[in-house]
């Protein structure tokens, strides 16, 4: 049993997630799973020895576990259905979507939260507002308040970066 | 196919409820079998991870589709990991009924 006052859960990063999966769920050898994940071997071993000692820890003392967003392998594309205005991904990377997922109309466009995302990225997280619903980034502006913003994708309100943390919806 | 829908109450009548993570109640909802199952969200009120601790709880039910109006930031990785998609929704006044029916028509 956990005492009051120590930590009641065990946060997995995805990565870590994504190793047991494959390693131990998949059963693919490290060398498979280091391919699949992109990353050297022993970057592999030394993930996969972590996952292993946050999932003992949770067994061991009843912890619960929750996976936390880490290193992202693969990120879907977005869509846009013109009918019924619904937002959607497509999570199997080699289908291309030929139907809304809600409505099934065919009229659906490609749609492209980011337009600068390789120069965001090297931005402080203070300068960059963020959308908590579909992740778009943008700059932030210093004379607006993103949180009077709303994402241009989505319609959430946008926040800044380095505040995202204690936003979990 | 499942498909989960957040619902801000216990019927069919209720409203999608537009916070993926904190929603009162989960629709699973099976296209093939019309089969409804109402599961109330044990993550409703909790102060961290709600929106994994949910992503956790309707992929046990082998769900392939989530609508909700708004998912929150870090979920999108971590569905896509799971390869569950997300149906992004922004209609507070649609009732998850109205939602069930568009997915019927197709
Ligand atoms: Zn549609
Ligand atoms: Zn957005």
């Amino acid at each position: 049993m956990a005492k009051v006052g120590q930590p009641r859960s065990v946060f997995l990063h995805l990565e870590e997630y994504e190793v047991i999966r494959l390693c131990d769920f998949e059963n693919l050898n490290h060398h498979e799973a280091a391919r699949v994940m992109d990353v050297s071997r022993p970057t592999l071993t030394r993930i996969y020895a972590k996952a292993r000692a946050k999932i003992a820890d949770a067994l061991v003392t009843g912890k619960q576990i929750i996976i936390e967003g880490g290193k992202i392998y693969f990120d879907s594309e977005w869509y846009k259905c013109n009918v019924c205005g619904c937002l959607f991904n497509q999570p199997e990377k080699s289908v291309t979507p030929e139907k809304c997922p809600l409505c099934g109309s065919g009229s659906i466009v490609n749609y492209v939260p980011v337009d600068d995302s390789t120069q965001v990225t090297r931005r402080a997280p203070s300068d960059i507002c963020v959308c908590p619903g579909c992740g778009y980034e943008r700059e932030h502006e210093p004379s607006r308040r993103c949180k009077d913003e709303e994402c241009p994708v989505c319609g959430s309100h946008l926040i800044r970066k380095n505040n995202l943390l204690a936003k979990d919806i | 196919m499942k498909v989960a829908i957040t619902s801000t109450g216990q019927s069919l009548e209720s409203k999608l409820d537009q916070r993926f993570g904190r929603c009162a109640f989960f629709v699973i909802y099976d296209t093939e079998t019309g089969g409804v199952e109402i599961l109330p969200n044990p993550n409703k009120d909790a102060e961290e991870g709600a929106g994994p601790a949910s992503v956790q709880l309707v992929a046990s039910k082998e769900v392939e589709k989530i609508v909700s109006g708004e998912f929150g930031y870090k979920i999108k990785s971590l569905l896509d990991s799971l390869r569950i998609q997300m149906v992004v929704y922004k209609e507070p006044e649609k009732t998850v009924k109205s939602v069930i029916d568009m997915l019927n028509k197709q």
